[in-house]
């Protein structure tokens, strides 16, 4: 075997080990931002407290039940007719998996 | 003695007179106080606009996020409506939380009868408007917005005091208007309006009482009723406009609570656009588009009506831009600081109190010169209302 290929070989790898990571968690400054983009601009619909208002109410008990990827596509491209917004301008795709996992945990209320 | 009887006439004439009147207390007066709310804490603090300061701040009012007030007629008396459903009584002459109640499990506004007597609060969950009397924020009556399509009640958006001791609000989901009398405050009569267009968000009074106008989400256009031809029902205006215009999505919802005339021209902020309306009211049509920087969610006009002030939803919420309304266009461009909430004008205008949450700053501007007169502290500030909106129909 030539030596590139045992460079393709570990670039694989490497490869492959970053897609099967877990999706990148903001660093912490940008957590910050995103937790008052979450209590601000999303509770300035669905209520600082989360408990709902032009939009419906987003505590734990509200999303059990509802898939991730249904959350995600709704935060990420919004829904038509209705007043959600999409955030893809605003955020990244990890970024909203973060989010989603803010919501379900409910760790916005320690803020 | 002629003389001793008139002395005893003037004597009785005059303990007569007193004896009438009970005379005048020297309690101080607060016409120049006002009240901002701090929304992430719970509190408010009291201001006084001419001396520019803070005097107290009033705390344990409960989720303050998207908070509003009216005024008791004699300026005392804030009644503070919580996104949780609290209606709060704050003493603003003393500064101390009067009485406070939870209504409903999720609020959005309220307004103040004509006659000071009756407050009424607007409520997404349960939907509906609750009656409490002003004095002991005692429950008189309940209007459930109850439709077919909305058993449960509809949101109730929009609700403002109108003249004839009448309230009018906007059911969001429902695409209604209903307008209640309150005359027997424990039975309200109600007359409504069906099918006045898709998702009314938010509405208002003009300053004179005379139209009631609701902004549409789902569609393009205005629902404008005329209170003094309630008979002709509600008419859809400016339903052409944008047509054709790619709508963009609204990171936050315009209120319509500033509401400009200003000669024969009314301006209002356009959804999903980042420009201001021009619109004649001699035949409600389109006069002009204002192009803005973003879209804008307050467009207040200044008293006098000569400016309007306005501020931007999200990710432009940290410009304000000011309107010449002679000449329809944008005469400045303000960096008033990160997260731009909300903005009052003292009561003629000379200056403007922007509130800048993300700074935790209330600055104070010269509406003429627009020199930033004065910074407040504040713990991430909102709304900011002046008493002088006791005497304003819709306020």
């Amino acid at each position: 075997m030539k030596i590139h290929h045992y460079l393709v070989l570990i670039l694989a790898c490497l490869l492959a080990t970053a897609s099967l990571a877990d999706p990148k968690i903001p660093t912490s400054q940008r957590q910050q931002e995103l937790m008052q983009l979450l209590l601000d601009d999303c509770g300035s619909c669905h209520g600082m407290t989360m408990n709902g208002g032009l939009g419906p109410p987003l505590q734990q008990s509200n999303l059990a039940g509802k898939p991730d990827e249904y959350i995600f596509v709704t935060i990420r491209n919004g829904t038509a007719g209705t007043p959600m917004p999409p955030w893809h301008q605003f955020l990244t795709d990890d970024e909203i998996y973060w989010m989603i996992d803010v919501l379900r945990k409910e760790t916005w209320k320690k803020e | 003695m002629r003389c001793l009887s008139l002395i005893c006439l003037l004597i009785i004439s005059l303990s007569a007179h007193s004896a009438k009147l009970p005379g005048c207390s020297g309690r101080e007066a607060i016409g120049d106080r006002g009240v901002i709310v701090e929304r992430a804490s719970g509190s408010v603090v009291i201001v006084n606009s001419t001396s520019q300061e803070l005097l107290c701040r009033v705390e344990g009012l409960g989720d303050l996020s998207h908070a509003s007030m009216v005024f008791s007629r004699d300026e005392q008396y804030a009644y503070i409506f919580g996104r949780d459903g609290g209606l709060s009584k704050v003493d603003v002459l003393n500064g101390r939380l009067e009485n406070r109640i939870i209504q409903a499990g999720n609020a959005i506004g309220g307004a103040i009868s004509q006659d000071g007597q009756i407050i009424a609060v607007s409520n997404y969950e349960p939907g509906g408007v609750r009656l409490f009397t002003a004095d002991t924020l005692t429950a008189l009556a309940t209007i459930e917005a109850k439709t077919d399509a909305f058993p449960e009640g509809a949101k109730v958006v929009g609700l403002t005091d109108a003249p004839e001791n009448q309230i009018i609000f906007s059911l969001y989901n429902a695409g209604e208007i209903w307008q209640a009398s309150l005359d027997n405050p424990k039975k309200p009569e109600i007359k409504k309006y069906l099918n006045i267009g898709s998702l009314p968000y938010d509405a208002l009074i003009a300053p004179d009482g005379r139209y009631y106008m609701a902004g549409l989400f789902g569609e393009d256009g205005i629902a404008k009723l005329d209170l003094w031809y309630p008979e002709k029902g509600v008419e859809k205006i400016l339903g052409d406009y944008g047509k054709g215009d790619k709508k963009l999505p609204v990171y936050k919802m315009p209120h319509l609570e500033g509401w400009t005339f200003a000669g024969d021209l009314v301006f209002l902020p356009a959804i999903g656009h980042h420009e201001v309306l021009a619109i004649k009211t001699t035949n409600w049509e389109l006069s002009s588009r204002i192009p803005l920087l973003g879209q804008p969610v307050f467009t207040m006009a200044r008293p006098d009506a000569r400016q309007i002030w306005v501020n931007f939803a999200f990710p432009n919420n940290k410009w304000l831009q000011v309107i010449d309304t002679k000449s329809a266009s944008v005469i400045k461009k303000l960096e008033a600081g990160p997260g731009v909430m909300h903005m009052e004008f003292t009561p003629r205008g000379e200056h403007i109190w922007v509130s800048v949450r993300d700074e935790n700053k209330v600055k104070i501007y010269d509406t003429r010169t627009f020199e930033l007169l004065k910074v407040l502290n504040v713990e991430s500030p909102s709304g900011i209302f002046f008493t002088a909106r006791a005497h304003k129909i819709g306020l």
